[in-house]
């Protein structure tokens, strides 16, 4: 069914165009990746609208970008992309990084191959379910006086290794280290301290989860030799975020936001696109409180692989060297970077917002760990429960895009309609035939999050790898799932 | 009258509140969030709090009290369901909400809600009330 009946123009294989005529307001054009099929379930919902709305931000550089897992989000599209030229006055909008702040995702290689695990598989989604805090309104192990708390958002996963959750090796593979550097913990108000206290160490719900996954297809060779990766082999992927603390953040800079829209005389089409020169007294502000958000989320996740490992070794009876659990990557991708950029010649410090889309860094990129300068940063791509997830690495050709690529297959399928699919069947059973075991702490989530629901990942990889705005590496199969 | 239905939304909740009145607009639009959050058949009050605010404009002052109940939910784990609204104009809100500790009632959780939306939001008077379309993150 189409809904959005605007303008859209191809321009090659897997780009569209909405011409910034389109829409009084509209400062640059909207493009979006998508091929000639996924293109016709993009215009089912409001997201291409979304997509044009971005494009109004004061100080958007080129276009308003969408992934092709774009789907309908609350001001910005989930799947968009913007960044904004700081020095000439461009903008930062709380509601284009969401309420999940740094919402990301943790892929953890093993030693095992599939076939050591296949008779202990039941007791290792029992254990991981057990021991690791999941759903609505849990609560995690770590509980720190607020003097520590405001440490852990400055230092993030730094912090928690420090205090036993993990190695020194993993802050290399994590995203900015694991703390971004810049966050300020008074921009945090003391309501987002108490509601993220105690959550530190807990997967959330709805989407989050953990998965232990297999490689069940090798794309690239050579780059998976220097992962130490290869076919048959276990993974294990994470995905959570920052917790009440950063929706409580985006809550209240939202919130703060719409003032500055008369202040700075912004004119935007919807509220929740509120935003505030990135160099004005508020921008400031946000962009340190976002930042500490955005290092509790890798600190989170630091906490969740640990607790993970943890059972892998209980349940193999494996030491952590035998078990070989080293973690591969962690990138965000609902958050707003400082990154410097070539635009027509010159360069320019841009904010680029991602929201629902993830960071590609190229080759050689000097903000890259030595061990990636080769092949380029990870890029974690998660797909459904039933499906497959993607491991990729970003390209130079990203640069078209602020090296930004997908997050996820992206949703289809409101929750409302997918429980009213699911009514009557058990997907647990159903996936379970298909050798996938899962479980779920909220009772309704395995039906929100049945396969169907997402659009499938294989095609919207296809269309960043086709598009060469990052590369397929290897694909994961799920065998084991905890939903939040 | 109907207190409020789910419309579709691809990733996240939405969320159509009536009410005869803006006060009872504002009630039944927490109600929804509640009865999205936990299921609250057969709950009787034990626990109240008083909840006094202020906005710019009443759409604002919407989200406002949203967020001050999830607020509410997430650092004291009460989950309310009465709502009794004692003075509302379109900058200000006074009411008493009862409802009941999330204790042994964890197992009545059932979506986690991270807040309340800004996006196209607008209370608009019909024949029979107000009625008002809310998109949750979740």
């Amino acid at each position: 069914m189409t809904i959005w009946q605007g303008q859209l123009e191809k321009i090659d294989e897997y780009r569209w165009r909405i011409p910034k005529s389109y829409k009084a307001g509209m400062r640059v054009d909207g493009i979006i990746y998508a091929d000639e099929r996924m293109i016709k379930d993009i215009g089912a919902d409001k997201a291409p609208e979304q997509v044009a709305n971005v494009a109004f931000l004061p100080g958007i550089v080129k276009y308003s970008l969408a992934m092709p897992d774009i789907h309908w989000g609350y001001g910005f599209p989930i799947g968009g992309v913007a960044a904004t030229d700081i020095e000439t006055g461009g903008v930062i909008s709380p509601g284009g990084v969401g309420f999940d702040i740094s919402c990301g995702l943790r892929l953890v290689k093993t030693n095992l191959k599939q076939q050591n695990i296949n008779s202990k598989l039941k007791d290792l989604v029992y254990a991981l379910h057990n021991n690791v805090p999941a759903g609505v309104g849990s609560k995690g192990e770590i509980k720190i006086s607020a003097k520590e708390e405001r440490k852990l958002l400055v230092e993030g996963s730094k912090w928690v290794v420090e205090h036993g959750y993990g190695r020194t090796e993993d802050l290399e593979c994590t995203e900015e280290s694991g703390a971004v550097k810049g966050a300020d913990p008074d921009a945090v108000s003391d309501r987002a301290y108490e509601r993220g206290k105690n959550q530190s160490g807990t997967l959330g719900s709805g989407n989050h989860f953990l998965e232990v996954q297999v490689i069940d297809e090798i794309y690239d060779e050579p780059i998976c030799e220097a992962f130490g990766l290869e076919k048959g082999q276990i993974t294990l992927m994470i995905h959570s975020g920052s917790r009440g603390l950063g929706y409580q953040v985006c809550d209240e800079y939202s919130k703060d936001f719409i003032k500055c829209l008369s202040k700075y005389n912004i004119n935007v089409p919807d509220r929740q696109l509120a935003c505030a020169p990135v160099n004005s007294e508020e921008g400031k502000k946000y962009l340190g409180a976002m930042r500490c958000a955005a290092n509790y989320a890798w600190a989170n996740r630091q906490c969740l692989m640990h607790l993970a490992r943890l059972v892998f070794e209980k349940v193999f009876h494996m030491g952590p060297k035998d078990l070989g659990m080293d973690l591969i990557y962690d990138v965000a991708h609902n958050i707003a970077k400082v990154e410097k950029y070539d635009i027509d010649g010159k360069e320019r410090t841009l904010c680029v917002h991602r929201k629902g889309a993830t960071r590609a860094f190229p080759p050689g990129h000097p903000e890259l760990p030595a061990r990636y300068k080769k092949t380029g940063q990870p890029v974690i791509i998660p797909g459904d429960m039933g499906r497959n997830s993607y491991l990729l690495v970003g390209t130079e050709k990203a640069k078209e895009t602020f090296y930004s690529t997908c997050h996820g297959a992206g949703r289809m399928l409101s929750r409302s309609a997918a429980i009213r699919a699911c009514r009557g069947r058990s997907i647990s059973r159903e996936l379970e035939s298909k050798g996938i075991i899962v479980m779920s702490s909220g009772r309704e989530t395995l039906a929100e999050e049945a396969p169907e629901a997402y659009k499938d990942v294989n095609e919207v990889v296809g269309v960043v790898h086709g598009a060469g705005i990052s590369k397929r590496v290897c694909r994961m199969r799920p065998l084991g799932v905890i939903k939040g | 009258m109907k207190r409020y239905e789910q419309f579709p939304h691809t990733a996240d909740i939405g969320v159509r509140a009536y009410g005869s009145s803006l006060k009872e607009l504002f009630a039944n639009a927490a109600f929804a969030m509640f009865d999205i959050i936990a299921d609250l058949e057969g709950l009787s009050g034990s626990v109240s709090e008083n909840i006094e605010l202020e906005a710019p404009n009443k759409e604002e002052l919407l989200v406002a009290w949203l967020d001050e109940l999830l607020y509410i939910f997430y650092t004291k784990s009460f989950i309310f369901f009465e709502f009794n609204i004692e003075d509302l104009t379109d900058t200000g809100i006074k009411a008493k909400v009862t409802g009941r500790p999330v204790g042994a009632n964890r197992n009545r959780l059932k979506t986690e809600i991270k807040a309340a939306t800004y996006h196209n939001l607008k209370i608009e008077k019909t024949d029979k009330g107000y009625q008002v379309e809310i998109i949750f993150d979740i």
